[in-house]
Protein backbone atom coordinates (compact mmCIF):
# COMPACT_ATOMS: atom_id res chain seq x y z
CA UNK A 1 0.00 0.00 0.00
CA UNK A 2 1.43 3.11 -0.91
CA UNK A 3 1.77 6.07 1.52
CA UNK A 4 -0.88 8.00 0.00
CA UNK A 5 -3.21 5.11 -0.33
CA UNK A 6 -2.64 4.59 3.34
CA UNK A 7 -3.33 8.23 4.45
CA UNK A 8 -6.80 7.98 2.87
CA UNK A 9 -7.45 4.86 4.30
CA UNK A 10 -6.94 6.35 7.51
CA UNK A 11 -9.00 9.86 6.65
CA UNK A 12 -11.68 7.06 5.46
CA UNK A 13 -11.79 5.30 8.49
CA UNK A 14 -11.95 8.85 10.69
CA UNK A 15 -14.92 10.01 7.99
CA UNK A 16 -17.00 6.94 8.07
CA UNK A 17 -16.21 4.92 10.71
CA UNK A 18 -19.01 2.54 11.99
CA UNK A 19 -20.14 1.51 8.11
CA UNK A 20 -16.94 0.45 7.36
CA UNK A 21 -17.04 -2.26 9.68
CA UNK A 22 -20.53 -3.12 8.31
CA UNK A 23 -19.28 -3.15 4.96
CA UNK A 24 -15.75 -5.52 5.80
CA UNK A 25 -17.98 -7.70 7.82
CA UNK A 26 -20.36 -10.08 6.02
CA UNK A 27 -22.65 -7.73 3.77
CA UNK A 28 -21.67 -9.41 1.11
CA UNK A 29 -24.33 -10.71 -1.72
CA UNK A 30 -25.92 -14.21 -0.42
CA UNK A 31 -23.91 -16.72 -1.73
CA UNK A 32 -25.34 -20.12 -2.93
CA UNK A 33 -26.46 -22.81 -0.96
CA UNK A 34 -24.13 -25.85 -2.19
CA UNK A 35 -24.26 -28.18 0.68
CA UNK A 36 -26.59 -30.72 0.45
CA UNK A 37 -26.72 -30.43 -3.68
CA UNK A 38 -23.80 -33.29 -3.70
CA UNK A 39 -23.84 -36.79 -3.93
CA UNK A 40 -22.28 -38.92 -2.14
CA UNK A 41 -18.59 -40.46 -2.02
CA UNK A 42 -17.95 -44.17 -3.44
CA UNK A 43 -15.79 -45.12 -0.18
CA UNK A 44 -15.26 -43.76 3.04
CA UNK A 45 -11.39 -42.98 2.10
CA UNK A 46 -12.59 -40.33 -0.89
CA UNK A 47 -10.60 -37.15 -0.28
CA UNK A 48 -14.33 -35.31 -0.29
CA UNK A 49 -17.35 -35.80 2.49
CA UNK A 50 -19.78 -34.76 -0.43
CA UNK A 51 -19.33 -34.37 -4.19
CA UNK A 52 -21.03 -31.38 -5.58
CA UNK A 53 -20.84 -29.86 -9.08
CA UNK A 54 -19.01 -26.73 -9.80
CA UNK A 55 -22.85 -25.54 -10.95
CA UNK A 56 -24.04 -25.57 -7.13
CA UNK A 57 -21.21 -22.63 -6.64
CA UNK A 58 -22.14 -20.01 -9.03
CA UNK A 59 -24.93 -17.94 -8.10
CA UNK A 60 -28.51 -18.11 -9.53
CA UNK A 61 -27.76 -15.78 -12.68
CA UNK A 62 -24.96 -18.17 -13.68
CA UNK A 63 -27.51 -21.13 -12.98
CA UNK A 64 -29.89 -19.48 -15.11
CA UNK A 65 -27.99 -19.60 -18.28
CA UNK A 66 -27.08 -23.16 -18.18
CA UNK A 67 -30.77 -24.08 -16.87
CA UNK A 68 -32.26 -23.68 -20.14
CA UNK A 69 -30.57 -24.89 -23.43
CA UNK A 70 -31.78 -22.01 -25.50
CA UNK A 71 -30.30 -18.80 -23.13
CA UNK A 72 -27.16 -21.18 -23.14
CA UNK A 73 -24.71 -20.03 -25.71
CA UNK A 74 -22.54 -23.18 -25.17
CA UNK A 75 -24.86 -24.54 -27.46
CA UNK A 76 -23.35 -22.67 -30.68
CA UNK A 77 -20.67 -25.01 -30.16
CA UNK A 78 -22.78 -28.25 -29.42
CA UNK A 79 -24.39 -27.11 -32.86
CA UNK A 80 -21.33 -26.52 -34.87
CA UNK A 81 -19.64 -29.84 -33.63
CA UNK A 82 -23.38 -31.79 -34.83
CA UNK A 83 -22.28 -29.75 -38.16
CA UNK A 84 -18.60 -30.77 -38.56
CA UNK A 85 -19.49 -34.57 -37.20
CA UNK A 86 -20.80 -35.43 -40.34
CA UNK A 87 -18.48 -33.35 -43.00
CA UNK A 88 -15.73 -35.78 -44.92
CA UNK A 89 -12.08 -33.76 -44.30
CA UNK A 90 -8.92 -35.67 -45.18
CA UNK A 91 -7.64 -37.89 -48.05
CA UNK A 92 -9.67 -40.74 -47.28
CA UNK A 93 -12.86 -38.87 -47.75
CA UNK A 94 -14.70 -39.93 -44.30
CA UNK A 95 -16.20 -38.19 -41.73
CA UNK A 96 -16.92 -39.28 -38.15
CA UNK A 97 -20.70 -40.30 -39.44
CA UNK A 98 -18.49 -42.83 -41.68
CA UNK A 99 -17.92 -44.64 -38.90
CA UNK A 100 -19.55 -43.87 -36.05
CA UNK A 101 -23.08 -42.94 -38.21
CA UNK A 102 -25.48 -40.88 -35.21
CA UNK A 103 -23.74 -39.23 -32.48
CA UNK A 104 -26.74 -39.95 -30.20
CA UNK A 105 -26.51 -43.49 -30.05
CA UNK A 106 -22.67 -44.16 -30.54
CA UNK A 107 -21.10 -41.80 -28.56
CA UNK A 108 -23.40 -41.66 -25.56
CA UNK A 109 -21.30 -42.59 -22.80
CA UNK A 110 -18.20 -41.89 -24.55
CA UNK A 111 -17.67 -38.79 -22.60
CA UNK A 112 -18.36 -39.34 -19.45
CA UNK A 113 -15.49 -42.13 -19.43
CA UNK A 114 -12.53 -40.52 -20.73
CA UNK A 115 -9.41 -40.65 -20.21
CA UNK A 116 -9.37 -44.27 -21.26
CA UNK A 117 -6.33 -46.35 -22.02
CA UNK A 118 -5.09 -47.10 -25.32
CA UNK A 119 -3.20 -50.40 -25.64
CA UNK A 120 -1.65 -49.84 -28.76
CA UNK A 121 -0.70 -46.28 -27.57
CA UNK A 122 0.30 -47.44 -24.18
CA UNK A 123 -1.09 -44.39 -22.75
CA UNK A 124 -4.30 -43.43 -21.62
CA UNK A 125 -6.21 -40.74 -24.03
CA UNK A 126 -8.25 -38.31 -23.73
CA UNK A 127 -11.51 -37.62 -25.86
CA UNK A 128 -9.55 -34.46 -27.85
CA UNK A 129 -6.69 -36.73 -28.62
CA UNK A 130 -9.25 -39.56 -29.50
CA UNK A 131 -10.39 -37.12 -31.72
CA UNK A 132 -7.38 -36.18 -33.37
CA UNK A 133 -6.40 -40.13 -33.54
CA UNK A 134 -9.73 -40.45 -35.59
CA UNK A 135 -8.93 -37.84 -38.16
CA UNK A 136 -5.20 -38.79 -38.50
CA UNK A 137 -5.86 -42.51 -38.61
CA UNK A 138 -8.91 -42.88 -40.19
CA UNK A 139 -9.82 -39.84 -42.11
CA UNK A 140 -6.07 -39.13 -43.17
CA UNK A 141 -6.96 -35.46 -41.97
CA UNK A 142 -4.84 -32.67 -40.36
CA UNK A 143 -5.43 -33.00 -36.44
CA UNK A 144 -7.02 -29.77 -35.04
CA UNK A 145 -5.32 -27.61 -33.09
CA UNK A 146 -6.20 -27.72 -29.55
CA UNK A 147 -7.80 -24.97 -28.64
CA UNK A 148 -9.43 -24.53 -31.98
CA UNK A 149 -12.86 -23.87 -32.31
CA UNK A 150 -13.46 -27.00 -33.91
CA UNK A 151 -11.67 -29.51 -32.21
CA UNK A 152 -13.57 -27.55 -28.71
CA UNK A 153 -16.72 -28.20 -30.74
CA UNK A 154 -16.43 -31.74 -31.69
CA UNK A 155 -15.54 -32.02 -28.13
CA UNK A 156 -18.28 -30.56 -26.63
CA UNK A 157 -20.68 -32.09 -29.41
CA UNK A 158 -19.55 -36.11 -28.46
CA UNK A 159 -19.02 -35.35 -24.52
CA UNK A 160 -23.03 -33.60 -24.91
CA UNK A 161 -23.94 -36.99 -25.81
CA UNK A 162 -23.33 -37.98 -22.23
CA UNK A 163 -25.13 -35.08 -20.67
CA UNK A 164 -26.59 -36.17 -17.31
CA UNK A 165 -25.10 -39.63 -17.23
CA UNK A 166 -22.33 -40.00 -14.12
CA UNK A 167 -18.80 -39.56 -14.51
CA UNK A 168 -16.93 -42.90 -14.26
CA UNK A 169 -13.46 -43.54 -15.22
CA UNK A 170 -11.30 -47.17 -14.92
CA UNK A 171 -8.15 -46.28 -12.35
CA UNK A 172 -7.29 -50.05 -12.17
CA UNK A 173 -4.51 -51.96 -14.26
CA UNK A 174 -2.47 -50.19 -16.70
CA UNK A 175 -3.94 -46.59 -15.82
CA UNK A 176 -3.07 -47.27 -12.07
CA UNK A 177 0.19 -44.87 -12.41
CA UNK A 178 -1.76 -42.70 -14.48
CA UNK A 179 -3.74 -42.43 -11.24
CA UNK A 180 -1.33 -41.60 -8.54
CA UNK A 181 0.85 -39.34 -10.65
CA UNK A 182 -2.30 -37.10 -10.98
CA UNK A 183 -3.02 -37.89 -7.60
CA UNK A 184 0.39 -36.74 -6.60
CA UNK A 185 0.16 -33.25 -9.01
CA UNK A 186 -3.51 -32.62 -7.55
CA UNK A 187 -1.42 -32.32 -4.06
CA UNK A 188 1.98 -30.52 -5.46
CA UNK A 189 2.23 -27.30 -4.13
CA UNK A 190 3.12 -24.95 -7.22
CA UNK A 191 3.84 -20.94 -8.31
CA UNK A 192 5.13 -18.35 -6.63
CA UNK A 193 1.74 -18.29 -4.49
CA UNK A 194 2.88 -21.92 -3.32
CA UNK A 195 -0.95 -23.66 -3.84
CA UNK A 196 -1.78 -26.80 -4.62
CA UNK A 197 -5.18 -27.65 -6.60
CA UNK A 198 -6.09 -28.89 -3.37
CA UNK A 199 -4.94 -26.68 -1.43
CA UNK A 200 -8.21 -24.26 -3.16
CA UNK A 201 -10.68 -26.98 -4.20
CA UNK A 202 -10.21 -30.14 -1.54
CA UNK A 203 -8.96 -27.41 1.48
CA UNK A 204 -10.92 -24.44 0.69
CA UNK A 205 -14.09 -24.87 -1.23
CA UNK A 206 -17.60 -23.01 -0.70
CA UNK A 207 -15.07 -19.84 1.20
CA UNK A 208 -13.58 -17.11 -0.69
CA UNK A 209 -10.31 -16.65 -2.02
CA UNK A 210 -10.59 -12.68 -2.16
CA UNK A 211 -13.30 -11.93 -4.94
CA UNK A 212 -13.51 -15.92 -5.76
CA UNK A 213 -16.15 -17.98 -4.47
CA UNK A 214 -14.34 -21.04 -4.50
CA UNK A 215 -16.11 -24.50 -5.83
CA UNK A 216 -14.26 -28.13 -5.50
CA UNK A 217 -13.16 -28.03 -9.41
CA UNK A 218 -15.23 -30.41 -11.00
CA UNK A 219 -14.61 -31.32 -14.52
CA UNK A 220 -18.29 -32.92 -15.15
CA UNK A 221 -19.03 -29.52 -17.11
CA UNK A 222 -16.63 -29.26 -19.72
CA UNK A 223 -15.53 -27.86 -21.87
CA UNK A 224 -17.56 -24.96 -20.33
CA UNK A 225 -19.02 -21.84 -21.34
CA UNK A 226 -17.46 -19.40 -19.32
CA UNK A 227 -18.63 -15.82 -18.87
CA UNK A 228 -15.17 -14.09 -18.59
CA UNK A 229 -13.95 -15.52 -22.11
CA UNK A 230 -17.65 -15.80 -23.37
CA UNK A 231 -16.85 -19.12 -25.52
CA UNK A 232 -16.31 -22.66 -24.64
CA UNK A 233 -13.01 -23.10 -22.69
CA UNK A 234 -11.66 -26.98 -22.71
CA UNK A 235 -10.36 -28.33 -19.10
CA UNK A 236 -6.66 -27.74 -20.50
CA UNK A 237 -7.06 -23.94 -21.08
CA UNK A 238 -9.13 -23.91 -18.03
CA UNK A 239 -5.89 -26.04 -15.92
CA UNK A 240 -3.40 -23.56 -17.32
CA UNK A 241 -5.12 -20.84 -15.88
CA UNK A 242 -5.15 -22.10 -12.57
CA UNK A 243 -1.75 -22.81 -12.63
CA UNK A 244 -1.16 -19.09 -14.14
CA UNK A 245 -3.48 -17.94 -11.58
CA UNK A 246 -0.82 -19.23 -8.69
CA UNK A 247 1.72 -17.99 -10.79
CA UNK A 248 3.22 -20.86 -11.43
CA UNK A 249 4.11 -22.37 -15.25
CA UNK A 250 1.59 -24.49 -16.40
CA UNK A 251 2.42 -27.45 -17.97
CA UNK A 252 1.51 -27.73 -21.85
CA UNK A 253 -2.16 -28.81 -22.62
CA UNK A 254 -2.81 -32.31 -23.89
CA UNK A 255 0.92 -33.35 -21.99
CA UNK A 256 1.34 -36.29 -20.05
CA UNK A 257 0.99 -34.18 -16.95
CA UNK A 258 -2.49 -32.95 -17.39
CA UNK A 259 -3.79 -36.32 -18.94
CA UNK A 260 -2.93 -37.44 -15.73
CA UNK A 261 -4.79 -34.72 -13.66
CA UNK A 262 -7.82 -34.86 -15.99
CA UNK A 263 -8.08 -38.48 -14.66
CA UNK A 264 -7.57 -37.54 -10.98
CA UNK A 265 -10.40 -34.67 -11.34
CA UNK A 266 -12.59 -37.47 -12.82
CA UNK A 267 -12.06 -40.13 -10.56
CA UNK A 268 -13.13 -37.48 -7.54
CA UNK A 269 -15.78 -36.28 -9.06
CA UNK A 270 -16.79 -40.30 -9.93
CA UNK A 271 -20.52 -40.11 -9.66
CA UNK A 272 -21.61 -36.40 -10.94
CA UNK A 273 -24.09 -36.02 -14.07
CA UNK A 274 -21.69 -34.84 -17.43
CA UNK A 275 -23.37 -31.54 -17.64
CA UNK A 276 -21.70 -30.22 -20.99
CA UNK A 277 -21.63 -27.94 -21.84
CA UNK A 278 -22.21 -26.30 -18.21
CA UNK A 279 -21.73 -22.28 -18.12
CA UNK A 280 -19.03 -21.42 -15.40
CA UNK A 281 -17.92 -17.77 -14.33
CA UNK B 1 -32.37 0.51 0.77
CA UNK B 2 -29.40 2.01 2.74
CA UNK B 3 -26.41 2.17 0.16
CA UNK B 4 -23.12 0.15 2.05
CA UNK B 5 -20.10 1.20 0.76
CA UNK B 6 -17.89 -1.67 -0.15
CA UNK B 7 -14.18 -1.76 0.11
CA UNK B 8 -13.01 -0.17 -2.87
CA UNK B 9 -15.52 1.87 -3.27
CA UNK B 10 -14.63 2.87 0.39
CA UNK B 11 -11.20 3.82 -0.15
CA UNK B 12 -12.64 6.14 -3.44
CA UNK B 13 -14.78 7.60 -1.56
CA UNK B 14 -11.72 8.62 1.25
CA UNK B 15 -9.84 9.16 -1.96
CA UNK B 16 -12.45 12.15 -3.04
CA UNK B 17 -12.77 13.49 0.40
CA UNK B 18 -9.13 13.84 0.81
CA UNK B 19 -8.90 15.34 -2.41
CA UNK B 20 -11.41 17.80 -1.55
CA UNK B 21 -9.89 18.88 0.99
CA UNK B 22 -12.18 16.65 3.85
CA UNK B 23 -15.13 17.90 2.35
CA UNK B 24 -18.28 15.21 1.61
CA UNK B 25 -18.00 12.57 -1.23
CA UNK B 26 -21.02 12.82 -3.28
CA UNK B 27 -22.30 11.43 -6.62
CA UNK B 28 -21.52 8.55 -8.26
CA UNK B 29 -17.84 7.16 -7.52
CA UNK B 30 -15.49 7.00 -10.23
CA UNK B 31 -17.38 8.01 -13.48
CA UNK B 32 -14.39 7.43 -16.16
CA UNK B 33 -16.54 8.59 -19.21
CA UNK B 34 -19.23 11.26 -20.40
CA UNK B 35 -22.47 9.38 -19.42
CA UNK B 36 -24.13 12.64 -18.24
CA UNK B 37 -23.41 14.06 -21.36
CA UNK B 38 -24.88 10.92 -23.32
CA UNK B 39 -28.04 11.14 -20.86
CA UNK B 40 -28.39 15.18 -21.87
CA UNK B 41 -27.64 13.75 -25.41
CA UNK B 42 -30.71 11.44 -25.23
CA UNK B 43 -33.14 13.58 -23.37
CA UNK B 44 -32.40 17.49 -25.31
CA UNK B 45 -30.66 18.45 -21.86
CA UNK B 46 -33.93 17.46 -19.85
CA UNK B 47 -33.56 15.51 -16.64
CA UNK B 48 -35.05 12.53 -16.67
CA UNK B 49 -38.12 12.23 -13.10
CA UNK B 50 -37.03 9.05 -11.63
CA UNK B 51 -39.22 6.37 -11.29
CA UNK B 52 -41.34 4.38 -13.39
CA UNK B 53 -38.28 2.41 -14.38
CA UNK B 54 -37.54 -0.81 -13.44
CA UNK B 55 -34.05 -1.99 -13.89
CA UNK B 56 -32.92 -5.25 -13.25
CA UNK B 57 -29.46 -6.37 -12.58
CA UNK B 58 -27.82 -9.05 -10.20
CA UNK B 59 -26.29 -7.78 -6.77
CA UNK B 60 -22.99 -9.20 -7.76
CA UNK B 61 -21.73 -10.40 -11.13
CA UNK B 62 -19.46 -13.14 -10.68
CA UNK B 63 -17.43 -12.30 -14.24
CA UNK B 64 -18.40 -8.29 -15.72
CA UNK B 65 -18.02 -10.18 -18.97
CA UNK B 66 -21.41 -11.14 -18.96
CA UNK B 67 -23.91 -9.45 -16.63
CA UNK B 68 -27.71 -10.32 -17.73
CA UNK B 69 -29.73 -7.15 -17.33
CA UNK B 70 -33.74 -6.05 -17.61
CA UNK B 71 -35.51 -3.03 -17.95
CA UNK B 72 -39.30 -2.61 -18.15
CA UNK B 73 -41.23 0.73 -17.88
CA UNK B 74 -44.78 1.09 -16.40
CA UNK B 75 -46.22 2.83 -19.30
CA UNK B 76 -49.02 1.51 -21.43
CA UNK B 77 -48.60 0.44 -25.09
CA UNK B 78 -50.50 0.85 -27.91
CA UNK B 79 -52.37 3.38 -27.12
CA UNK B 80 -51.41 7.02 -25.37
CA UNK B 81 -47.61 7.47 -24.86
CA UNK B 82 -46.00 4.90 -25.54
CA UNK B 83 -42.06 4.16 -24.56
CA UNK B 84 -40.22 4.75 -27.56
CA UNK B 85 -36.26 3.83 -26.50
CA UNK B 86 -34.51 3.33 -23.23
CA UNK B 87 -30.81 4.35 -22.96
CA UNK B 88 -28.51 2.30 -20.52
CA UNK B 89 -25.36 4.01 -19.78
CA UNK B 90 -22.30 2.50 -17.50
CA UNK B 91 -20.62 5.37 -15.46
CA UNK B 92 -17.45 3.27 -14.53
CA UNK B 93 -17.21 1.55 -18.10
CA UNK B 94 -14.78 2.88 -20.86
CA UNK B 95 -17.69 3.82 -22.72
CA UNK B 96 -20.26 5.20 -21.11
CA UNK B 97 -23.28 4.00 -23.32
CA UNK B 98 -24.26 0.23 -23.32
CA UNK B 99 -27.24 -0.39 -25.33
CA UNK B 100 -30.26 1.48 -26.66
CA UNK B 101 -33.49 -0.38 -26.89
CA UNK B 102 -36.04 0.75 -29.36
CA UNK B 103 -39.86 0.04 -29.19
CA UNK B 104 -42.80 0.66 -30.91
CA UNK B 105 -46.79 0.54 -30.86
CA UNK B 106 -46.53 -3.49 -31.49
CA UNK B 107 -44.07 -4.04 -28.89
CA UNK B 108 -44.05 -4.25 -24.81
CA UNK B 109 -41.82 -2.00 -23.31
CA UNK B 110 -39.68 -4.50 -21.63
CA UNK B 111 -35.85 -6.04 -22.90
CA UNK B 112 -33.85 -8.31 -21.85
CA UNK B 113 -29.83 -8.72 -22.51
CA UNK B 114 -26.19 -9.44 -21.31
CA UNK B 115 -23.73 -6.46 -20.79
CA UNK B 116 -19.86 -6.02 -20.41
CA UNK B 117 -19.50 -4.23 -17.24
CA UNK B 118 -15.67 -3.06 -16.08
CA UNK B 119 -15.96 -2.27 -12.33
CA UNK B 120 -18.68 -1.99 -9.67
CA UNK B 121 -20.67 0.96 -10.34
CA UNK B 122 -24.67 2.31 -10.83
CA UNK B 123 -26.03 1.45 -14.28
CA UNK B 124 -28.43 3.90 -15.30
CA UNK B 125 -31.27 3.38 -17.54
CA UNK B 126 -33.27 6.37 -19.08
CA UNK B 127 -36.41 6.26 -20.75
CA UNK B 128 -38.41 8.31 -23.40
CA UNK B 129 -41.88 7.89 -24.05
CA UNK B 130 -43.47 9.43 -27.27
CA UNK B 131 -45.03 12.73 -25.30
CA UNK B 132 -41.38 13.51 -24.81
CA UNK B 133 -40.90 12.85 -21.09
CA UNK B 134 -37.79 11.19 -19.62
CA UNK B 135 -38.00 8.53 -17.01
CA UNK B 136 -35.00 6.87 -15.37
CA UNK B 137 -33.60 4.23 -12.79
CA UNK B 138 -30.13 3.62 -11.68
CA UNK B 139 -29.10 0.53 -9.96
CA UNK B 140 -25.60 -0.73 -8.07
CA UNK B 141 -24.27 -3.98 -8.72
CA UNK B 142 -21.38 -5.26 -7.74
CA UNK B 143 -18.67 -6.78 -10.40
CA UNK B 144 -16.01 -8.91 -9.34
CA UNK B 145 -12.41 -8.27 -10.50
CA UNK B 146 -9.23 -9.10 -10.01
CA UNK B 147 -9.56 -13.16 -9.19
CA UNK B 148 -9.35 -16.52 -10.96
CA UNK B 149 -12.75 -15.55 -12.96
CA UNK B 150 -11.74 -11.70 -13.55
CA UNK C 1 -18.09 -14.74 -38.94
CA UNK C 2 -21.21 -16.40 -37.66
CA UNK C 3 -20.41 -19.89 -38.37
CA UNK C 4 -23.61 -21.16 -36.99
CA UNK C 5 -27.21 -20.15 -37.57
CA UNK C 6 -29.05 -17.55 -34.90
CA UNK C 7 -31.28 -18.77 -32.35
CA UNK C 8 -34.73 -18.03 -32.28
CA UNK C 9 -37.19 -18.91 -29.77
CA UNK C 10 -40.90 -17.88 -29.51
CA UNK C 11 -43.03 -18.90 -26.42
CA UNK C 12 -46.22 -19.56 -28.91
CA UNK C 13 -46.61 -19.45 -32.53
CA UNK C 14 -50.53 -19.40 -32.66
CA UNK C 15 -51.89 -16.71 -30.36
CA UNK C 16 -54.87 -14.82 -30.00
CA UNK C 17 -55.56 -10.95 -31.48
CA UNK C 18 -53.63 -8.70 -29.15
CA UNK C 19 -52.09 -11.64 -26.52
CA UNK C 20 -48.76 -10.90 -25.65
CA UNK C 21 -45.81 -13.51 -27.77
CA UNK C 22 -42.13 -13.48 -25.61
CA UNK C 23 -39.16 -13.60 -28.40
CA UNK C 24 -35.93 -14.35 -27.44
CA UNK C 25 -32.62 -14.61 -29.68
CA UNK C 26 -29.22 -15.75 -29.53
CA UNK C 27 -26.66 -15.08 -32.31
CA UNK C 28 -22.88 -16.21 -32.77
CA UNK C 29 -20.71 -13.69 -32.08
CA UNK C 30 -17.32 -12.41 -31.07
CA UNK C 31 -18.41 -8.98 -30.29
CA UNK C 32 -14.89 -7.36 -30.21
CA UNK C 33 -14.63 -4.33 -27.95
CA UNK C 34 -11.62 -2.71 -30.19
CA UNK C 35 -10.37 -1.87 -26.30
CA UNK C 36 -8.02 -4.74 -26.14
CA UNK C 37 -4.27 -5.42 -27.22
CA UNK C 38 -3.08 -8.20 -28.95
CA UNK C 39 -0.10 -10.08 -28.00
CA UNK C 40 2.09 -7.62 -29.79
CA UNK C 41 0.63 -4.78 -28.40
CA UNK C 42 -1.39 -3.38 -31.57
CA UNK C 43 -5.21 -2.59 -30.99
CA UNK C 44 -7.57 -5.64 -32.26
CA UNK C 45 -9.96 -3.53 -34.28
CA UNK C 46 -13.59 -3.12 -32.86
CA UNK C 47 -15.92 -5.91 -34.93
CA UNK C 48 -19.33 -5.97 -33.41
CA UNK C 49 -23.40 -5.99 -34.34
CA UNK C 50 -24.10 -2.66 -33.69
CA UNK C 51 -27.99 -2.96 -35.15
CA UNK C 52 -30.53 -5.58 -34.31
CA UNK C 53 -34.11 -5.25 -35.72
CA UNK C 54 -36.77 -6.82 -36.15
CA UNK C 55 -39.75 -5.69 -38.33
CA UNK C 56 -43.70 -8.12 -38.33
CA UNK C 57 -44.89 -7.89 -42.06
CA UNK C 58 -42.72 -5.32 -42.88
CA UNK C 59 -43.26 -3.01 -39.58
CA UNK C 60 -41.34 -2.08 -37.01
CA UNK C 61 -41.40 -3.91 -33.86
CA UNK C 62 -38.19 -3.86 -31.84
CA UNK C 63 -34.86 -3.10 -32.20
CA UNK C 64 -31.57 -1.76 -30.01
CA UNK C 65 -28.38 0.11 -30.68
CA UNK C 66 -25.27 -2.03 -29.53
CA UNK C 67 -22.30 -1.00 -28.38
CA UNK C 68 -18.89 -2.88 -27.66
CA UNK C 69 -20.62 -3.16 -23.91
CA UNK C 70 -23.28 -6.05 -24.92
CA UNK C 71 -21.85 -9.30 -24.20
CA UNK C 72 -20.34 -11.88 -27.26
CA UNK C 73 -23.18 -13.92 -28.46
CA UNK C 74 -25.81 -11.25 -28.12
CA UNK C 75 -29.07 -12.16 -26.26
CA UNK C 76 -32.28 -10.68 -26.58
CA UNK C 77 -35.40 -10.75 -24.95
CA UNK C 78 -38.20 -8.49 -25.76
CA UNK C 79 -41.92 -9.20 -26.22
CA UNK C 80 -44.80 -7.66 -28.87
CA UNK C 81 -48.56 -8.26 -29.33
CA UNK C 82 -49.37 -9.30 -32.99
CA UNK C 83 -52.65 -8.05 -34.13
CA UNK C 84 -52.55 -10.39 -37.49
CA UNK C 85 -51.42 -13.22 -38.29
CA UNK C 86 -47.63 -12.84 -40.15
CA UNK C 87 -43.53 -12.93 -40.63
CA UNK C 88 -41.57 -12.04 -38.20
CA UNK C 89 -38.28 -10.55 -39.60
CA UNK C 90 -34.93 -10.68 -37.62
CA UNK C 91 -31.62 -8.52 -38.56
CA UNK C 92 -28.43 -8.35 -37.05
CA UNK C 93 -26.05 -6.15 -38.71
CA UNK C 94 -22.35 -6.11 -37.99
CA UNK C 95 -19.54 -3.41 -38.26
CA UNK C 96 -18.51 -4.86 -41.52
CA UNK C 97 -22.26 -4.82 -42.29
CA UNK C 98 -22.52 -8.14 -42.89
CA UNK C 99 -26.24 -9.13 -42.21
CA UNK C 100 -27.47 -11.77 -40.52
CA UNK C 101 -30.87 -12.66 -41.14
CA UNK C 102 -33.68 -14.94 -39.93
CA UNK C 103 -37.35 -15.14 -39.58
CA UNK C 104 -40.47 -17.32 -37.87
CA UNK C 105 -44.23 -16.86 -38.46
CA UNK C 106 -47.11 -16.27 -36.25
CA UNK C 107 -50.53 -17.08 -36.37
CA UNK C 108 -53.43 -15.24 -35.13
CA UNK C 109 -56.51 -17.67 -33.96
Amino acid sequence: MSPRLALCAIVLLAIVGGAVAIAWGRSGPERPHWEGHGIKPPDKDFPLPEIVSGYWFRTKETQAIQDDDFNNPGFFAVEQGEELWSKPDGAAGKSCASCHQDAATSMKGVGAAMPKWREALHKPVNLEQQINICRTERMQAEPWKFGSAELTAMTTYVRFQSRGMPVRVRIDGPMAPWFERGKQLYHTRNGQLDLACASCHEKNYGRNLRADFLSQGQSNGFPVYRLRDQRLVPLHERMEGCIFDVRGIPYAPLSDEFLALELYLAWRGTGLPVETPAVRN
Amino acid sequence: MVRRLNRREALAAGAGAFAAGLGSATGPARALNDYAEQIAKFTGGRTPVEGRVKLELPELAENGNTVPLSVAVDAPSGEGAHVQEILVVAPANPNARVIRFRFSPLSVPEASTRIRLAATQDVIAVAKLSDGTFFSASRQIKVTIGGCGG
Amino acid sequence: MAETKPRIRLDKKEVRKGQIVDVKTLVSHVMETGLRKDAAGKVVPRMIINTFNCEFNGQFVFGCDLESAVSANPYFEFKFKPMESGTLKFTWIDDEGVRIEAAETITVV
